[in-house]
């Protein structure tokens, strides 16, 4: 690679002029010639079955041109396929029932599709939707965790003999008995993951346009991944892969829920192809509530063993997953907390399980962090615990257990091999600018009158940069993350490069082209990035989510770069009159090793090229490159908050928040910095205010509009000051590990730690998430006895 | 029924006949073909869809389209001047990292022209609470309270505030 120049640098992002002019092209911004629009006619139930459907009415409503239901696709979706409905990436799978685009008999979860309306406006569909007349008999519904594990609980389908959709022990519990029974302390603590509303700000749209005459469909759509969509619909709806194109312009965000298959993506098309004309749907705020797969929605049983002298021992994890009414289609992938529940630590020996259940609720899939935001919850609300127990500074116990620096590469507990790491640096580095010491004596003094304040920290790791496939093939029976890119050297220079992850607010149309620019010398306007149509580029690309566009698609990138540069040095060598071996590619020129005056730019070469060439030699200056990655990539970090709780409203008052994190080197500082942002904010919401609340009576969501679903808002959210750390990774060519999900992988931890720190005098150990003041309140009102009651305020 | 409606988008004059229920927000999205201002809710809550209607923040899912006949309405497509000059907020977002996937970002820029028309000169705290009613879900808002601020330091500069000075003369 030449010297670096824009690698590294903050480069301002290529993508934002058209979207801060209003000129993005998010799927609802497009149009098709007679386009018509869909409405889906959704079960008011979480369990019910369809007696009858009376469409007659709304088939004579004004604007209607068509309603669909089952019977009405069954033709056009599941024909000779290959996947007639979504598809389920599972190690095992108990029960695993098939999930139709569209409800025949049965609806399992409230927002199910029954019916579609098709008619000339969106108003009209809607209206027509109405108009639909379902009578259903309501059936029991099995809503949470534990009630799902019992034998005797409703079943979420009625052809299920209970509602066990995989148990999978890692380790078993006797491995740990050694280290269980040499422990001076044991610490036992249950910790919820609630469910969480992804809610990117753009809603689902899907829009599908079929020609008839050439058997082409085109479907435009808000996806994460456009050619895992296509491989998904072509196969539902038994056309190769070659006559569907799928596009994703802009994208509105996507968390982790625009990755799996929705209804819609099959419904969409399908009725276009029935209608012969363009079809949209738009989905609603609430009807993404209700429907997009959620995030979370785990329970976990967690206890470890540890020496006196505060030295781990032994771990026993089980997580108890609330799958929803069908298990989501990347869903087992949350099991990794299971693999990384044992955090930055050593341990004699952990165990650990994961039961998922059926419950009649909407699907849960990853969202932001999947998996490892829950093991990092589990890790270092554990170490908190213990510090406790052991009457030690949670600080001292996480410098004595962490895994340290010289031990890298390091094969943990699960037989995973963490790339590179200093955890000490990073926690020091943070325990400095927050202050710590002084902290801690501020807190003592406030405590004799009565002040709540707390300190938390969160010395996280991950796994990321989605992944190599012997580790990703057994976990998902047989799926493997690779990334490709294409480079198209024009003959007049210009650059082209497609690429098979897809940009939805990250920024890699940006630092993409950085890593080019600098891969091939050339200045960054030269060079165009292109994403989001499976039309273009290589055969399958594998999108975006895990950290993965820089950590594998960046890499993909460089070595799609590199192959066209050794094409480069054969015809450079040609056209110098030298031997290949003795040619040299630096800063855009190709020169003779010991003569850089005399060269040949980049351009000149392509323009070569594509002209006469010697015999033997091919035309053309352009090539794919794939990459699976040797191994996941792991960032690390420490994040600190502080917080004060209001002891008579339960409020918290987040005072501080300090991020030291490390994902290697980086191309883009400003991009890795919004990244920590937003994902920091995703975290302290988490812990803070947001959570699913589905009424126990009827199984319907209640928590349905942004009105009772509370996200952060600017007002709410606090300062936060970002440091970091550069510990390259040594798997990859760029050095470089995810960033996407570190913010919220390490906030919730460290907000729920600052704040059982701030309680401990009352003696509260623990608080689950959203730690609202309500709950707080309860929690404090309940520790107090009651004669001492509002006591510790009026000091 | 249709309704006649007179608008004055962006300084252009617009007439439509419109059903009485279509609310702003799909008027000019769909009727006028402006599309960079987006719906992300249903409720009134996210903002996404904040244009000025007389000067004044609205968001536009809160309005019919034919209340606001008569009216001179500015969406972001409006903020740039004609030669393509990025109006000092839109630059501030593009310096400061103010957006990520974009799709609230005509909103937050819609609703700190109105809240810097108001208070030129607004502390962290009064941006904050000036932005409340708008969310994004990308950017923990750290860097979209410093494009405002940094947006509010380059038009201190300049006598007259674009949208304010579009109302008051009643066009562009």
């Amino acid at each position: 690679m030449a010297v670096s120049q824009m690698v590294g640098a903050k480069i301002h992002r290529r993508e934002d002029p058209r979207l801060i002019t209003g000129h993005g092209r998010y799927t609802d911004d497009l149009t098709r010639p007679g386009l018509v629009h869909m409405a889906v006619v959704r079960s008011p139930h979480a369990h019910a079955q369809i007696r009858s459907l009376g469409v007659e009415a709304a088939k004579k409503a004004p604007g209607v041109l068509a309603v669909y239901t089952a019977a009405d696709f069954k033709d056009v979706i599941g024909g000779p396929a290959t996947f007639p409905v979504a598809p389920v990436f599972a190690p095992i799978k108990l029960a695993n029932p098939p999930r139709y685009p569209i409800a025949k008999e049965e609806v399992c979860y409230q927002g199910e599709p029954v019916a579609v309306v098709i008619a000339e406006s969106r108003a009209q569909a809607a209206d027509g939707a109405d108009l639909v007349d379902v009578d259903y008999e309501t059936l029991p519904a099995v809503m949470e965790i534990e009630a799902a594990l019992k034998a005797g609980s409703p079943k979420a389908h009625l052809d299920q003999k209970d509602n066990i959709a995989w148990d999978v022990t890692y380790v078993p519990w006797e491995a740990t008995d050694e280290a269980f029974k040499g422990a001076d302390v044991v610490v036992k603590e249950r910790i919820l993951q609630q469910r969480l509303s992804p809610n990117p700000m753009e809603s689902r749209v899907v829009m599908a346009e079929f020609d008839a005459y050439d058997k082409r469909m085109t479907m435009w759509l808000s996806t994460q991944n456009p050619h895992w969509i296509r491989l998904f619909v072509a196969g539902a709806l038994g056309m190769g892969e070659h006559s569907l194109r799928v596009i994703s312009h802009d994208v509105g965000g996507g968390f982790g829920s625009k990755i799996s298959p929705y209804p819609e993506d099959y419904l969409v098309p399908a009725s276009a192809k029935l209608l012969g004309r363009a079809v949209k749907y738009t989905e609603t705020r609430t009807e993404a509530m209700q429907n997009a797969y959620a995030g979370r929605g785990q329970i976990f049983d967690v206890e470890v063993a540890a020496k006196k002298d505060g030295t781990l021992l032994g771990m026993r994890c089980t997580q108890m997953l609330d799958a929803g009414a069908y298990i989501g289609t990347f869903g087992a992938f949350q099991t990794c907390a299971c693999l990384m529940a044992g955090g930055a630590y050593h341990w004699q020996a952990i165990s650990s399980r994961s039961v998922a259940v059926l419950t009649n609720k909407i699907t849960t899939d990853p969202y932001r962090g999947a998996g490892r935001p829950e093991a990092t919850h589990v890790a270092e609300r554990m170490m908190d615990l213990l510090a406790v127990e052991l009457d030690m500074d949670p600080v001292e116990l996480r410098r004595k257990n962490f895994i340290k620096k010289e031990e890298f590469p390091f094969t943990q507990n699960f037989g995973l091999t963490i790339d590179s790491g200093d955890y000490e640096k990073a926690m020091d580095k943070a325990l400095k600018i927050v202050g710590y010491d002084d902290l801690r004596r501020k807190q003592a003094e406030g405590r004799k009158h009565g002040k709540l304040l707390g300190i938390g920290l969160s010395t996280w790791i991950e796994l990321c940069g989605l992944g190599p496939g012997a580790a990703t093939g057994p976990a998902t029976g047989g799926v493997v993350l690779s990334e490709s890119a294409q480079v198209k050297i024009h003959p007049a220079g210009g650059v082209s490069i497609y690429v098979g992850t897809h940009n939805h607010g990250q920024g890699n149309d940006t630092t993409h082209a950085q890593i080019a620019a600098d891969a091939l010398g050339l200045p960054m306007e030269q060079i165009d990035i292109r994403h989001g149509d499976t039309n273009e580029g290589p055969g399958f690309g594998y999108g975006t989510y895990g950290s993965r566009s820089l950590a594998v698609g960046g890499i993909a990138i460089l070595r799609s770069c590199n192959k066209v540069i050794d094409k480069g040095k054969k015809i450079a060598a040609h056209l110098l009159e030298a031997a290949e071996e003795d040619v040299v590619f630096d800063q855009g020129k190709f020169h003779v090793k010991g003569a850089p005056e005399k060269s040949k730019a980049l351009g000149e070469i392509a323009f070569a090229a594509y002209g006469q060439l010697p015999e033997g030699m091919e035309q053309g200056l352009e090539a794919v490159a794939y990459f699976e990655p040797p191994n996941f990539v792991w960032p690390f970090g420490t994040h600190i908050c502080v917080v004060e709780v209001d002891s008579e409203t339960g409020a918290v008052d987040i005072q501080k928040y300090v991020a030291v994190d490390d994902c290697g080197n980086v191309i883009n500082p400003m991009i890795v910095a919004g990244q920590l942002h937003g994902g920091i904010a995703q975290g302290i919401a988490q812990a803070l205010f947001e959570e699913m609340v589905y009424d126990d009576e009827t199984g319907r969501l209640r928590s349905a509009t942004f009105l009772e679903y509370a996200m952060l808002t600017a007002n709410e959210m606090p300062a936060i000051q970002l440091d970091s750390t550069v510990t390259p990774s040594p798997t990859n060519d760029l050095g470089v590990k995810g960033i996407g999900e570190a913010g919220t992988i390490a906030s919730t931890a460290a907000v729920i730690n600052a704040i059982c720190d701030a309680l401990s005098p009352l003696g509260i150990k623990h608080v689950d998430m959203p730690a609202t003041a309500d709950r707080l309140w309860k929690q404090i009102q309940n520790a107090r006895p009651a004669s001492s009651n509002g006591k510790e305020a009026r000091k | 029924m249709k309704h006649k409606v007179a608008t004055t988008v962006n300084g252009q004059h617009r007439e439509h006949e419109v059903e009485p229920r279509l609310l702003l927000v799909h008027y000019l999205r769909d009727v006028v073909g402006l599309t960079g201002t987006h719906i992300g809710c249903d409720t009134s809550q996210c903002g996404a869809c904040t244009v000025t209607v007389d000067g004044k923040a609205v968001k536009s899912c809160t309005m019919f389209a034919i209340q606001a006949e008569g009216k001179t309405i500015t969406t972001i497509e409006g903020m740039a001047a004609k030669d393509g000059t990025l109006h000092p907020l839109q630059q501030a977002f593009w310096d400061e990292h103010g957006l990520q996937c974009g799709f609230c970002t005509p909103g937050f820029i819609m609703a700190a022209d109105y809240l810097l028309s108001q208070n030129p000169n607004p502390t962290e705290d009064e941006i904050r609470r000036g932005l409340e009613g708008n969310l994004c879900r990308c950017t923990g808002y750290v860097n979209i309270v410093k494009s405002v601020q940094s947006a509010a330091k380059a038009m201190n500069g300049k006598a007259k505030h674009a949208t304010t000075a579009a109302a008051t003369a009643g066009g562009e």
